[in-house]
Formats: C-alpha cells, sequence, structure tokens
C-alpha cells in the first residue's frame, strides 16, 4: 500500500465507523447517559460542599469521562464483533495494514464521545446550575479535539491486543473506572497514594483533561497539551509497531476466528 | 410415606438443573479467567472511585461507600444475568423451544434466578471483604453474619428487579443497554453514594421503592453496631421491594410470552 492512499484509507475508515456508530440508537444513548450517571453522583457529593470552583472542576472532569469511556468499552467490543460476524478475516486480508484499519475505529468511538461530553456539560449546567465560561476559547477548542485524538490512540493501543486474543476485550471494561480515578477526571490525584502518580501521567488522559480545565478556567494549557500529544503519538508508534508482530501471532495461533 | 407428586419432582428438577445448566449456558461463551476477574476487578474500582471521590468532597466516611458500592455491584450479575437469560436464548433461536415444552414457568424461569442470587451475593461478599481491607474498616465479628444476610437479601431484592429486565429482553434487542441503565439508576437513587436524606426530596421519594436502598442501609447500621433485630424492619422492607418486583417480572414474562406469539416476534432479534 503506497504512503499517498494511507490518509484516504483512514479518512474512509472514519467516516464509514462514524456512520456505523451513528445508527444504533441505544448505543448512542447509552454513550450519552451512562457517565451522567456518575457525573450526576459527583455534582451531587460536590454540591453538598457549597463550593463552586469544586463544582465547576467535577463538571469538566466528568464531561471526559464519556470520551474514554466510548473508547475502553465499545472500542474493544467494536473488534470482538469483528471477530464474531467472522470479518476480521477479511479486514486482516485486506492490503491496508491493520493498524490502519483499528485507527479509525477507535478514533471514530472517541468522537462518539464528544456527544457525551456536550451532554454532560449540558446536564451539569441546567440542573445543578454548572456555568462553564471559557477563559480561553481557542486553547479550549484546540484542547478538547487533542484530548479526544490521544484517547483514541490510547483506545487504539488496547485494540491492538483484541486482535490476537479474543477475551481481551474485557480489558476495556476492566480499565474504564480505573483511567477516570488516575486520570484525575472526579477527584484531584494529588489524594490517591503517592504509587499512582508515575500510573497517571503515562495516561494521555490525565494531560488532557488538565488541559481542559486549564482553557476553561484560564490557567496555561500549553504544556499539558503537549504532554497529552506527545503520549498520543507515543501510543500511535508502539500500537503501529507492535500491530504486525501482534498479527502475525495471531495467524500462526489461528486465534483471528475464534470467538 | 408416598412419593412426592412426579409433577413436583419433575418442577424441582427444572428449578435446579434447568437453572444451573442455563447459568453454565449463560457465563459458557467467556473464559472463567477473564469473567472471573471482571466480576472482582469492577467492584473493587467503583468503590476505590467513590471513596476517594467522598474523601476530596468530605460528604461521608470510607465505610460508606465500601458498603454502599459494594452492595449496589450485586446488581452486576443479578440484572445482566437475569436480561441474559431470556436476551440470550431469543437471539440463539432457543428461546421458542424452551416455551414450546410444557415446563411450566414459575420454576423455569425461577430456576435461572437461583444461581444469579447466589452470583451477585458473592460478588458483593467479595467487594465488602476487600474493600474493607483496604481501607481498613473496622467491623464487629459480630456483625459479620447479619451483614451477609442482609447482603443475601439485597441480592435477591435485586434479582426481582432482574426479572423485570428480563421480560422487557421479550421486547427489546439491545439488553446489555437496559442493564447498564437500570445499573446506573440504582447507583444514583439506591443512596450507596449519597446518604438518602441528602438526596433532592423527589429522588429520595423514589429511592425506597427500589431494590437494594434498605439491604445497604440495613449493612451499613450493622457495620455500626447495631443488633440483626435492630434492622428487621429494612431487611423485610428489602425483601418485600424484591418481591413485589418479582411477581411484576412474572407477570410481564407471562404477558409478553402471550404478546410475542400472537405477534409472532418471539425469535425476531
Amino acid at each position: 500500500m503506497s504512503a499517498a492512499a494511507v490518509p484516504r484509507a483512514l479518512a474512509i475508515g472514519y467516516w464509514m465507523h462514524l456512520k456505523m456508530l451513528a445508527t444504533s440508537a441505544f448505543n448512542g444513548f447509552l454513550a450519552i447517559i451512562w457517565p451522567l450517571f456518575f457525573a450526576t453522583i459527583a455534582f451531587l457529593v460536590y454540591g453538598l460542599t457549597g463550593d463552586d470552583r469544586t463544582l465547576l472542576y467535577a463538571s469538566i472532569g466528568a464531561s471526559v469521562m464519556g470520551v474514554w469511556s466510548a473508547v475502553s468499552t465499545s472500542g474493544s467490543a467494536t473488534v470482538q464483533r469483528e471477530r464474531r460476524q467472522g470479518t476480521l478475516e477479511l479486514l486482516v486480508a485486506a492490503p491496508v495494514p491493520i493498524a490502519w484499519v483499528l485507527l479509525p475505529i477507535t478514533t471514530a468511538m472517541a468522537t462518539v464521545g464528544l456527544y457525551s461530553m456536550a451532554a454532560t456539560l449540558l446536564w451539569g449546567w441546567l440542573l445543578f446550575g454548572i456555568d462553564v465560561t471559557i477563559a480561553h476559547p481557542l486553547q479550549f477548542a484546540v484542547s478538547v479535539p487533542v484530548t479526544v485524538l490521544a484517547i483514541g490512540m490510547l483506545g487504539f493501543l488496547l485494540s491492538v491486543t483484541v486482535v490476537r486474543y479474543r477475551t481481551a476485550w474485557a480489558l476495556g471494561n476492566a480499565f474504564e473506572l480505573p483511567v477516570w480515578l488516575v486520570s484525575g477526571f472526579l477527584v484531584p490525584i494529588s489524594i490517591l497514594p503517592e504509587w499512582v502518580r508515575p500510573i497517571s501521567w503515562v495516561l494521555a488522559p490525565t494531560w488532557g483533561v488538565r488541559a481542559i480545565r486549564e482553557s476553561a478556567l484560564g490557567g496555561q494549557p500549553l504544556p499539558d497539551l503537549l504532554a497529552c500529544l506527545g503520549l498520543g503519538v507515543g501510543y500511535l508508534l508502539i500500537g503501529v509497531v507492535c500491530a504486525e508482530s501482534v498479527l502475525r501471532s495471531a495467524r500462526q495461533n489461528a486465534s483471528l476466528a475464534l470467538s | 410415606m408416598s412419593a412426592p407428586p412426579r409433577s413436583l419432582v419433575n418442577s424441582g428438577r427444572i428449578l435446579v438443573v434447568g437453572g444451573i445448566i442455563s447459568y453454565r449456558a449463560l457465563f459458557n461463551w467467556l473464559s472463567p479467567w477473564i469473567l472471573i476477574p471482571s466480576f472482582l476487578v469492577g467492584p473493587l474500582a467503583q468503590i476505590l472511585l467513590f471513596a476517594y471521590l467522598g474523601r476530596s468532597a468530605g460528604v461521608a466516611s470510607d465505610e460508606f461507600y465500601v458498603i454502599g458500592n459494594a452492595l449496589q455491584y450485586a446488581a452486576i450479575p443479578c440484572l445482566f444475568a437475569m436480561s441474559s437469560t431470556i436476551g440470550d436464548e431469543r437471539e440463539e433461536k432457543t428461546l421458542g423451544i424452551i416455551l414450546s415444552t410444557p415446563a411450566p414457568r414459575v420454576p423455569l424461569f425461577l430456576g435461572r434466578a437461583l444461581p444469579v442470587i447466589l452470583n451477585g451475593f458473592l460478588v458483593a461478599v467479595f467487594a465488602l471483604v476487600v474493600g474493607g481491607l483496604m481501607f481498613s474498616i473496622d467491623v464487629p465479628p459480630s456483625a459479620y453474619t447479619p451483614i451477609l444476610l442482609a447482603t443475601l437479601v439485597a441480592s435477591f431484592s435485586c434479582t426481582g428487579l432482574g426479572f423485570v429486565c428480563a421480560a422487557l429482553a421479550l421486547r427489546v434487542r439491545e439488553t446489555a443497554v437496559l442493564a447498564n441503565v437500570v445499573f446506573g439508576f440504582l447507583l444514583v437513587f439506591c443512596g450507596a453514594n449519597i446518604p438518602v436524606d441528602l438526596l433532592p426530596d423527589w429522588m429520595a421519594a423514589v429511592s425506597p421503592w427500589l431494590p437494594l436502598t434498605h439491604g445497604i442501609e440495613a449493612a451499613r447500621q450493622l457495620a455500626d453496631g447495631a443488633a440483626l433485630g435492630d434492622v428487621g424492619d429494612l431487611l423485610l422492607k428489602e425483601a418485600g421491594v424484591g418481591a413485589a418486583f418479582l411477581v411484576i417480572g412474572m407477570l410481564m414474562l407471562a404477558y409478553f410470552e402471550w404478546e410475542s406469539r400472537r405477534r409472532a416476534t418471539l425469535e425476531t432479534f
């Protein structure tokens, strides 16, 4: 496959998966409502403190939860669905490298998570009176897509394992809440045990949500944004390098068709 | 002494053997090496998330969140497994075969609930023990058995709601989505993470009519040193709510089965 054809494959794959995801009203509904349950609890709990700034902190963090949920659970389940329907072998046999097949799936998932992000901010504003005024609109407008892309890359790395191991999709479910916690979506990382902090540093969502908060609240989002972007690129490189060897292993072990 | 009537023996076999086979089939698609950690990691992650949220806000103690979330997580097996017992049979086209048999419906469906209650109970107990150890919660040893009883009653109660989800699986395809939504409602409304008296009035009014609310409250009081007799009314209410949902679920199952036959939708998926 020529290098010039890669962007076309990525763009078409992304658009096709986005359209497929948009056809499932049930999944779309769940993607929006699921993080709202957790956000509601956070708003109610922090609301009891009477501190508006804490509520604002929680509101922005909660809005990113849905992006990660969409990628972690649905992203890995989508690859598994391809396997169950017998289409994973066709995708692998296509001339497009498997990495460029998986990448649009997880980035499309992350994009769907934007619905949830908007819904959570709207929910907080309508029901809890949390007024999110954006101090740096331009930086906010950059921070959100960079964070979404970086989370999509993390999902991509996760989905590579699903190609090889048919039960690895369960990892997506297992990682959903721990990443919410460790990345500081609802709770400051400073109150977590010391040993957890290095884990949060290697997670792009940690820096992404910080960048979004900083740009919304009037801080300096650039360092966090660069860290988020750097980690996202790192996930991409690791995923691309690993994808072919993982695929070779899946072929040798004949695990592509096993559901 | 005469032998029990043949119909009773058959019903007993359908209840016990049928329930075990159905449960094994339900989870046969997933390796135990993944299934078991999924049941064990999930509740601990939820406990950690909300316990730290509680610490951050300074609203309630670690014990409050450990007990609330451990018992609430029983809802995962209770809701998902019950909806899958109908939804998966429907998807695999075996529901029609089962319902065309002369097997009485009550033991047929109740049998599917028994392993689920046990599953929910074990998940909650694991979460209580490990969550308690993680946060060094001090519970008097005399409260262990009563808390186990409260957990069992809560699992039963939640399985009652699972019956309603199972009945709805005759009408909707996305049973996992349905179970997730019901789980989310329980998470917000049953007092697992926010004391019921601190919920907005309309939410606090809904709370007592849901499974888990009374069971969680009973377990918290027991952990604080109350005697079993002191929380007897809470446990009775919890069991009553579960029984009410179970009856509603059975009636819905009967109605939707009848309607599925009439509209020939039993195997459409």
